[in-house]
């Protein structure tokens, strides 16, 4: 029995192997991305292109601007004088937002009245537009703070932030683990929920049928290949997120390895799944791209599934990269202790054994 | 009629044929009109970047009228939901859970620290950095919240009105500041891109597989005109799902449209050109359908989901990397798309988008022909 699997094994991998171009794009463009986008994924603004029109020369509103100029989320990008300026400046997109002192500015301030300072933002952005008015309304609030406090009113109260498991809030050290999770879903569940399919269209399906090999045998020598790919992967891209982007790796390397299994096995039942469903290579490659995009967006790689509506929410728990985005970016930054591991280990092997059992139910019922 | 030269019967049979091809294979249907629906619903409601009620932990170890009302600035905010903590190893426990987001510990001597008997208090907050771009927000919502305390602190006990020098913010072209509105029409470039390069990609890389192809070529038509004639039959098909996916943003998500519907015709076709160009050219170089599925979605979809300004602040990219956004073909169709939406027909923004888009159809389509080409030799 075991010789047989070897051979169908042996013989899934040269079928991958064999052409040159399915080396290549499991290898090469993963790497390049990895490099590209973990410097592209970052939510830190700085040097916001900002725009002033400024009615009143006074001191506090000098004062309040200079605040702005010195603070390193914006850069004062020109200034303007009249709404039409503002309008022209805004809507082509030369500065993100527009700061506006009124003509009353001072004096109100002087004179101990409320003062209002506007700010307009280009909601097209509107994350951007967010992160950038939450920048402005504390330099305000500050500014404010600090003029009543300097007339002695009370002691300061001070604050002090630190971001755990990654000081310096580097985006990268969130992304490339991220990065790792998501490649080596892509490729391994095109690999399986392909070479089933291919092999129905190329009608080879039906030889290997009549093959002495049994389903659970034919199911394990689909999925071998797949699990060594994976494992390659995975480790090409956590390496390249070690060595070359200094990311630290503080947990257990067996417990991500066994994470990377428990999951390769999932993303490959899911694979097999979609292939023994599909009756072309076409057909499965839809049911990949079906599930792979919506997969993607709602596993928290990009943003946080706690933003999400209720119900998409509900539909993350049975998405396995959902899982091992947790276990992965735990392994890199925190030591993830077991206990807490075995929290994501589960879902993803009952996704697992749920979907490896219902392919092999599937292969069997072709057979007979 | 000699070979090489352009024969508009020759085209509009092979036309015939490649609609054939589609009714035949509901395959290329299902890619053009049911996926930009499914895709867009998914992703329009599980991209959210607005940070509400973030679980968030106060550590009370002074429990006085001082630390409650700290805690009550907090559960007045809108962006956070606090819990309340009797000691620091219980909300780290929290944090390790994953249970909150961050926590703001208030020590024993806070009360008498602020009403002036030693230093001034220190509040630590401690966030979990594991999702860096989460906890920059987190850090800041808390840092806000805080200064809005104590300014409130102040003007109550100097009888000033509250907040005396105040921001006002105006959001244009989205008062609201739904992130839905800014993301549906940046979604809708994401598909199109993925929805266009498949359609050429797989369809054109099975003829390969098939070696339908080769028939094809040894036919009177020039590689001209077959190409020519797949273009234009996904062509039809991806407006369609265009058409489709459009709809959805303005009647399911309820995103204005403001800019004129002729410039969003003219503008993405020009995009469904690149995008299918692209197709053409993975599918020749592919010639497997397993190569061409994993480049179209590696070698478009990612990149316009990371570099295309989509999700990620083009401007907040280190410069080098910046000038590579410049390749992406989605990153003109996301611009041109949130400011048609949104702003209006502004020339200044879509005319350089428009030009860039009609450069990259020259390129793909040039590329895809020459590729083609030479690959029959």
């Amino acid at each position: 029995m075991w010789r047989r699997i070897l051979a169908l094994i042996l013989k899934e991998f040269r079928a991958i192997w064999k052409d040159p171009r399915s080396r290549y794009i499991v290898i090469v463009p993963p790497l390049i991305q990895a490099v590209l986008f973990a410097q592209a994924a970052t939510f830190e603004v700085t040097r916001v292109a900002l725009g002033v029109w400024n009615e009143d020369r006074a001191l506090a509103a000098t004062e309040l601007l200079s605040r702005f100029d010195g603070s390193p989320a914006f850069r004062l990008a020109g200034s303007f004088d009249n709404p039409a300026e503002v309008a022209e400046a805004v809507s082509a997109e030369r500065v993100k937002a527009v700061l506006h002192i009124g003509q009353t500015f001072s004096a109100d301030v002087l004179a101990g009245r409320p003062a209002k300072v506007q700010l307009l933002l280009d909601g097209r952005r509107s994350n951007t537009a967010l992160i950038v008015q939450n920048y402005a309304a504390e330099i305000v609030a500050r500014y404010d703070l600090e003029r009543l406090q300097s007339t002695g009113l009370a002691g300061q109260v001070s604050m002090e932030t630190r971001a755990w498991f990654n000081p310096n809030y580097d985006s990268k050290w969130f992304i490339l683990p991220g990065l790792t999770v998501l490649l080596t879903a892509i490729a391994t569940l095109l690999i399986t929920a392909l070479s089933v399919a291919r092999e129905r269209e190329l009608g080879t399906f039906e030889q290997l049928l009549v093959t002495p090999l049994r389903p659970l045998e034919i199911a394990v020598g689909k999925t071998v290949p797949a699990l060594a790919i994976g494992f390659v992967e995975a480790n090409a891209i956590a390496a390249l997120a070690v060595w070359f982007y200094g990311v630290p790796f503080l947990g257990n390397i067996l417990l991500f390895h066994l994470g990377i299994a428990v999951f390769v096995l999932s993303t490959i039942g899911v694979g097999l799944v979609i292939s023994s469903i599909a009756k072309t290579q076409q057909q499965a490659i839809l049911g990949v791209f079906m599930f792979n995009v919506p997969a993607i967006i709602l596993s928290g790689f990009a943003t946080p599934i706690a933003n999400m509506p209720q119900w998409c929410q509900w539909i993350t728990f049975i998405d396995p990269i959902r899982y091992m985005l947790v276990l992965t970016r735990g392994v890199f930054l925190e030591d993830l202790p077991w206990p807490l591991a075995l929290d994501q280990l589960w879902p993803m092997a009952l996704i697992g054994v749920l979907t490896l059992s219902f392919s092999t139910w599937l292969f069997a019922r072709k057979l007979q | 009629m000699t070979r090489g030269r352009f024969s508009r019967s020759r085209v509009s049979g092979l036309l015939r044929k490649e609609f054939l091809q589609i009714m035949r294979d509901p395959s290329s249907i299902v890619i053009a009109l049911v996926m930009p629906v499914v895709l867009l619903f998914l992703n329009g409601y599980g991209i959210s970047l607005d940070a509400k009620n973030v679980a968030f932990g106060i550590v009370d170890e002074s429990r006085t009228v001082e630390s409650a009302g700290f805690y009550q600035a907090y559960a007045s905010s809108p962006y956070f939901k606090p819990t309340l903590y009797l000691d620091a190893p219980e909300a780290e426990e929290a944090l390790m859970r994953g249970d909150i987001d961050g926590y703001a510990v208030l020590r024993g001597d806070f009360s008498r620290r602020l009403s002036g008997t030693g230093p001034a208090p220190a509040i630590q907050v401690i966030v979990n950095g594991v999702d860096a771009n989460n906890a920059r927000i987190v850090g800041g919502y808390a840092q806000g919240a805080a200064v809005v305390w104590a300014l409130g602190r102040l003007s109550e006990r100097a009888s000033l009105p509250a907040g005396l020098v105040s921001l006002e913010s105006r959001y244009w072209f989205n008062p609201e500041i739904r992130s839905t509105d800014f993301i549906v029409p940046g979604l809708i470039a994401l598909i199109m891109t993925l929805i266009g390069a498949l359609l050429t990609a797989l369809v054109v890389a099975r003829e390969w597989e098939r070696g339908t192809m080769e028939a094809l070529m040894v036919s009177p038509a020039s590689m001209w005109e077959i190409l020519l004639s797949k273009l234009l039959a996904n062509f039809v098909l991806g407006l369609g799902g265009l058409a489709l996916a459009v709809a959805v943003g303005v009647f399911v998500f309820h995103v204005p449209f403001r800019g004129s519907l002729p410039v969003l015709v003219l503008i993405s076709s020009v995009f469904l050109v690149v995008a299918l160009g692209m197709g053409l050219l993975i599918s020749s170089a592919a010639r497997n359908q397993f190569v061409a599925a994993q480049a179209a979605f590696i070698a478009t979809y990612m990149p316009a989901m990371i570099l295309s300004g989509l999700i990620f602040d083009i401007d907040s990219m280190p410069r080098w990397l910046q000038w590579v956004t410049h390749l992406i073909p989605a990153r003109y169709f996301v611009s041109s798309l949130q400011t048609l939406f949104l702003a209006g027909t502004v020339w200044p923004i879509l005319l350089p988008c428009l030009a860039a888009l009609s450069g990259f159809a020259v390129f793909f389509l040039g590329a895809a022909l020459l590729r083609t080409r030479r690959s029959l030799e």
